[in-house]
């Protein structure tokens, strides 16, 4: 963890240690609304995606969307989680982009409890809650200054209201921003990767509130926490916590307290205010929500769930990692993995092996020489690719060929690895070809050929770029090697 | 004009066979509409010409021989909770006022889908919350056997409106007795059906796990033929019973052989002698006609009024959150918004709305919720599992709708709890969530009606109705 | 004015007031103090009973899992609903400024 402060010395700081939660709201990709059936869309006319159900008019009443269900269940069962029996309750409090001035929501019960998220360095965040909720709607603020505490009125758009969230609380098992910014990151990851929901944090489709207490290392009660609100990039949420900490931090220096409130993240000042504080809290007068009846799937329907769901990020790493699992550079791949199964990748990683090809180098080539055109590497022929793989390994093509020949074939995916090779003229300089030409070699440089049969091994060098000269590169330097150590020790 | 005025089934009956037509009918209710109402404060929203130009419409579908509905030409008034595209609804509320809801209810589509016209909007206590339609914005309905005394409440304009023959049919809504109460103070019959019979889609909520639409007729045969109508699925209502139903009119002219009929032994306690004279009477008539009458026991049901004053506020507490002046209705101005919203709230609610809101605020606030609540949540169980065992044993329970008849204008403003006191006989239903009726039967000693109620098990509406046609039908013979 | 022993204080009126957004009287807040004190004085008979073998009721008629499918159904016109608006500006609800205290 980094703070940038001046004031403070470095040592003051080790004493504490921050506990970090979040809160993650995220809209689900149902086609229509949670309650009522009007289309779930982002950026249309304001106020023209409703009806009296999703308005709150008097009389209208609610009735639950499967697909959320469907939905939540996803991101309940990609998280580890208990899907179990649960019910709705209404949240009662007013504001006025709340149709109903209520909101329903799960409260004690609900549907997806208990999980984890493992992120990519192995630590783990468990997940206490992912429940079903409903969003609001919009509030634009009007003034001169555009500050809400000046404004003059505020116009209220209702498309937004009534579009399923799923609301995932981190148990506070995060101890720095950077933890807190990959758990988002990688959460992200795992719930986009079930199809419920985009994630996209600009368009406000991810939300994150982060819950944020420091205390001494050698204390073992939480101290006070505060609420930062509605963080809208993993850059924000960084900044928020790291000033969060810090503000605490000081505050605990100078024997002050912490007053637990719910506190804004002001973007152009990089720092928190205050919202509110607990005693300002509203007291949410929680019931059972009476026009909606319990929610509680079935095994079966939560079988056929697990069943059609598209293939879980971890599964899809796991799979890849089955692949290199023996290779001797496996410790530097790792994180070559994710990039693969983050640009969709994985799968043509998974045929191209299949046809026989190296997995380590199909791994290399794909995470680095591909992954700049990502678009054209997906469309790539697993079959080609993997001939491709085979020419380099067995050493009929170097691996500077190797990867001409890979470029030109992500401009044209459609053009076989041979036609590339006669097309640019590639010479095939196998082991014989190679033989060949050091043999000439040899005979022209006695003096350095002697000085490597003494035992001189940066001799190798010298005949390694003797050949690239002569074959323009084309020739593999590790068949240099191994001929020439042949013809010493032979 | 009384050759006109049959029975809602004669009505219907006589339009069809092109006796008379829905246009003469429609006019004749007017006529008397225009004669008592506003004596009476029954209709609080009219519209004439649209009920005539439906009946012309109707009149001219059926003289050319096309198919019409089972209401067909019908003129039926609706309690003004129940919301409706060509009436401005209101539900008796200052908040409410000249709000046009943008879509009808789901019995509104299918009364009129029947045929079916719609003549206007009925006077109700303020969102349905009083026992005397006193509570109303726009001012008291009457009752029109005495005008010195209430017509019940909530429903008191659909009541009202139906024994002064402004309208053969009304419906009602009824959240703790707000139809029994009524029909038994005008001496007509007046039925809440099983929870999730009607769909409560456009019936703007009071407290949404007790609220039931159900009709007001001047007999059980009407009530019936409405009932068969405005009872079904509906997939916009999550709480609606998807199942199939009975045909209700089928038991109309049945008999009471292997009928076994309660009585609660714990209301003995709050029978007035003439109350109580009266039930044992209609005991008799049962038990003298085949009927098995038996005492029986809900150890719970003496803390039905205390449990429903605990559910029906919070939950109405709730409900009734969202008129806050930002989207329809009054809006009161205020610097802020919060300012706005509390202006408006403050002006736009009356006194008993208020303390309602109030009370169930209290019931849910933290720290009181296991008490209040929790408590009465629990209690609502124990009352359905004493139903349980008790309708193992017999078919039906009879009690008298109300301890009393109709009672003074003003006698019970003062003392909410009095005047909650009203409907001690009619709540247990709501919270078991069963079907009951209320039929007239008997005199106060001021000679207003007093009025029987026949309760049965959930979904046992067939059972309800069957005793009740009985009733009437030995009253009728037996009772001058 | 007498200090009556009520079982909800008017402090307790004036915050339940608040948290249902609706202004009291001084004479609304007495009143309320004494009727809500009476009522749910009556409904403190339900305190000594036992009912723990009794979970809570919320709906009369059990049901479970009543769902909607994911179609599409046309919305309502913006007009018809701006038209009962108090105050519109453009399609949009127009309410006063919100403050944050
Ligand atoms: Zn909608």
């Amino acid at each position: 963890m980094t703070i940038q402060n001046n004031s403070t010395d470095d040592s003051e700081y080790s004493e504490y240690e921050p506990t970090i939660g979040l809160e993650v709201h995220c809209e689900l990709k149902t086609a229509t609304k949670l309650w009522c059936g009007c289309k779930n869309s982002f950026g249309e006319q304001p106020n023209t995606l409703i009806c009296p159900v999703c308005l709150g008019l008097p009389g209208s009443l609610p009735v639950l969307n499967k697909k959320a269900v469907e939905y939540a269940i996803r991101i309940g069962l990609a998280l580890n989680c208990t899907v179990q029996p649960s019910i709705f309750h209404r949240k009662n409090y007013f504001y006025p982009d709340m149709p109903k001035d209520f909101q329903i929501s799960q409260y004690d019960i609900p549907i997806n409890t208990d999980g984890y998220v493992l992120l990519t360095d192995g630590s783990k965040v468990g997940i206490v809650r992912a429940h079903i909720e409903e969003d609001t709607g919009k509030s634009t603020h009007f003034s001169s200054s555009g500050r809400i505490h000046e404004s003059t009125a505020t116009l209220i758009d209702y498309n937004r209201a009534g579009i399923p969230l799923v609301e995932i609380v981190s148990a506070p098992d995060i101890t720095s921003s950077e933890m807190a910014k990959s758990y988002v990151n990688e959460l992200r990851n795992i719930i986009v990767a079930t199809g419920a929901t985009d994630g996209k944090m600009e368009e406000g489709s991810l939300r994150v509130d982060a819950n944020v207490s420091v205390k001494k290392k050698d204390q073992i009660e939480l101290g006070t926490r505060c609420e930062i609100k509605n963080l809208n990039s993993l850059r924000s949420l960084g900044k928020a916590i790291d000033y969060e900490i810090d503000r605490q931090i000081q505050l605990l220096n100078s024997q002050k307290k912490v007053i637990q409130q719910t506190r804004h993240f002001n973007e152009d000042l990089n720092q928190t205010v205050t919202l509110r504080t607990k005693e300002e809290a509203e007291d949410y007068r929680y019931f059972p929500e009476p026009d909606l009846v319990s929610l509680n799937p079935t095994g079966e329907w939560i079988n056929e769930i697990k069943l059609n769901m598209p293939k879980l990020l971890i599964d899809r790493r796991q799979s890849v990692i089955e692949l290199i699992k023996d290779s001797k550079e496996m410790s530097q791949l790792i994180g070559t993995v994710n990039t693969l199964v983050d640009q969709q990748l994985d799968t043509l990683f998974i045929e191209t092996v299949g046809f026989g090809s190296d997995p380590t180098l199909t791994l290399k080539r794909l995470t680095n020489e591909a992954a700049n055109s990502i678009d054209a590497a997906k469309k790539l022929n697993s079959k080609e690719l993997a001939y491709l793989i085979n020419l380099e390994t067995s050493g009929k093509v170097s691996s500077t060929q190797s990867k001409a020949i890979l470029s030109n074939l992500l401009e044209n995916t459609s053009e076989t690895v041979d036609s590339i090779i006669s097309r640019l003229n590639i010479q095939s300089f196998g082991d014989k070809e190679i033989e060949q030409l050091l043999d000439n070699l040899i005979l022209e440089k006695q003096d350095e050929f002697k000085r490597f049969v003494d035992g001189d091994d940066k001799v190798i060098q010298f005949f390694i770029g003797q050949v690239m000269k002569l074959t323009k590169g084309q020739a593999n330097g590790k068949s240099v090697t191994q001929i020439l150590l042949k013809k010493r020790n032979g | 004009m009384s050759e006109f005025l049959y029975n809602a089934v004669d009505i219907i009956e006589n339009i069809k066979n092109q006796k008379v037509t829905s246009k003469q009918i429609v006019s004749k209710y007017f006529d008397n509409i225009e004669n008592k109402n506003k004596e009476l404060n029954s209709f609080i929203a009219l519209n004439k010409d649209l009920a005539l130009s439906k009946a012309n419409e109707i009149d001219e579908r059926i003289q050319k021989g096309k198919p019409v509905g089972k209401l067909a030409g019908l003129p039926i008034g609706i309690k003004d909770n129940i919301c409706t595209e060509d009436f401005e609804t209101t539900c008796g509320s200052k908040i409410l006022k000249n709000w046009h809801p943008p879509y009808n209810a789901t019995v509104i589509k299918r009364l009129t889908n029947e045929d079916a016209i719609i003549v206007g909007k009925t006077n109700l206590d303020e969102f349905a919350m009083g026992s005397s339609t006193e509570h109303s914005a726009f001012g008291p309905t009457k009752n029109p056997l005495d005008l010195t005394k209430v017509p019940g409440g909530s429903s008191g304009g659909s009541a009202c409106a139906v024994k002064a023959d402004l309208v053969p049919i009304a419906l009602g809504s009824d959240t703790g007795g707000s139809i029994r109460q009524p029909a038994s103070f005008c001496g007509i019959v007046g039925m809440k059906p099983t929870y999730g019979l009607v769909s409560r889609f456009g019936l703007i909520a009071f407290a949404s796990s007790l609220d039931q639409i159900g009709p007001f007729a001047n007999t059980v045969k009407d009530c019936a033929t409405i009932l068969d109508v405005i009872a079904g699925y509906d997939p916009a209502d999550s709480t609606s019973l998807d199942i199939k139903r009975d045909n209700f009119s089928d038991f109309l002219d049945r008999d009471l052989k292997g009928m076994k009929i309660g009585l609660i032994k714990e209301f003995n306690e709050y029978l007035d002698p003439e109350v109580s004279q009266n039930l044992n009477l209609a005991a008799d008539l049962f038990a003298n006609n085949g009927a098995a009458v038996s005492e029986i026991s809900l150890p719970h049901i003496k803390y039905s009024l205390s449990t429903y004053y605990l559910i029906a506020p919070a939950e109405a507490s709730s409900n009734l959150a969202r008129f806050d002046g930002v989207r329809y209705g009054l809006r009161v101005a205020g610097k802020n918004v919060d300012e706005m919203m509390i202006n408006t709230r403050t002006q736009g609610f009356g006194p008993e709305v208020k303390r309602r809101i109030m009370l169930g605020t209290y019931a849910l606030s933290s720290g009181y919720y296991d008490a209040y609540y929790g408590t009465s949540q629990k209690l609502r169980t124990a009352l359905i599992s004493d139903f349980k065992k008790a309708y193992e044993n017999v078919d039906v329970i009879i009690t008298p709708t109300t301890p009393t008849g109709a009672f003074k204008f003003g006698a019970k403003l003062e003392d909410p709890l009095q005047m909650y006191l009203s409907d001690i006989f009619t709540i247990p239903s709501n919270l078991a969530g069963h079907p009951a009726i209320s039929i007239p039967f008997g005199k106060d000693d001021e000679n207003m009606p007093l009025g029987i109620q026949i309760l049965s098990n959930a979904l046992d509406d067939s059972k309800v109705i069957q005793v009740a046609s009985i009733l009437e039908k030995l009253r009728d013979e037996n009772v001058t | 004015m007498s200090q009556k022993n009520n079982l909800i204080s008017k402090e307790q009126v004036l915050h339940v007031a608040k948290l249902a957004k609706l202004s009291l009287s001084d004479t609304e807040v007495e009143l309320f103090s004494e009727q809500l004190s009476h009522i749910l004085g009556y409904a403190n008979e339900l305190r000594d009973l036992d009912l723990s073998n009794y979970p809570p009721t919320s709906h009369p008629i059990e049901l479970e899992n009543i769902f909607r499918e994911d179609v599409v159904i046309e919305s309502i016109s913006n007009k018809k609903v701006i038209d009962n608006a108090p105050q519109s500006s453009n399609g949009q609800f127009l309410v006063p400024p919100i403050l944050n205290d």
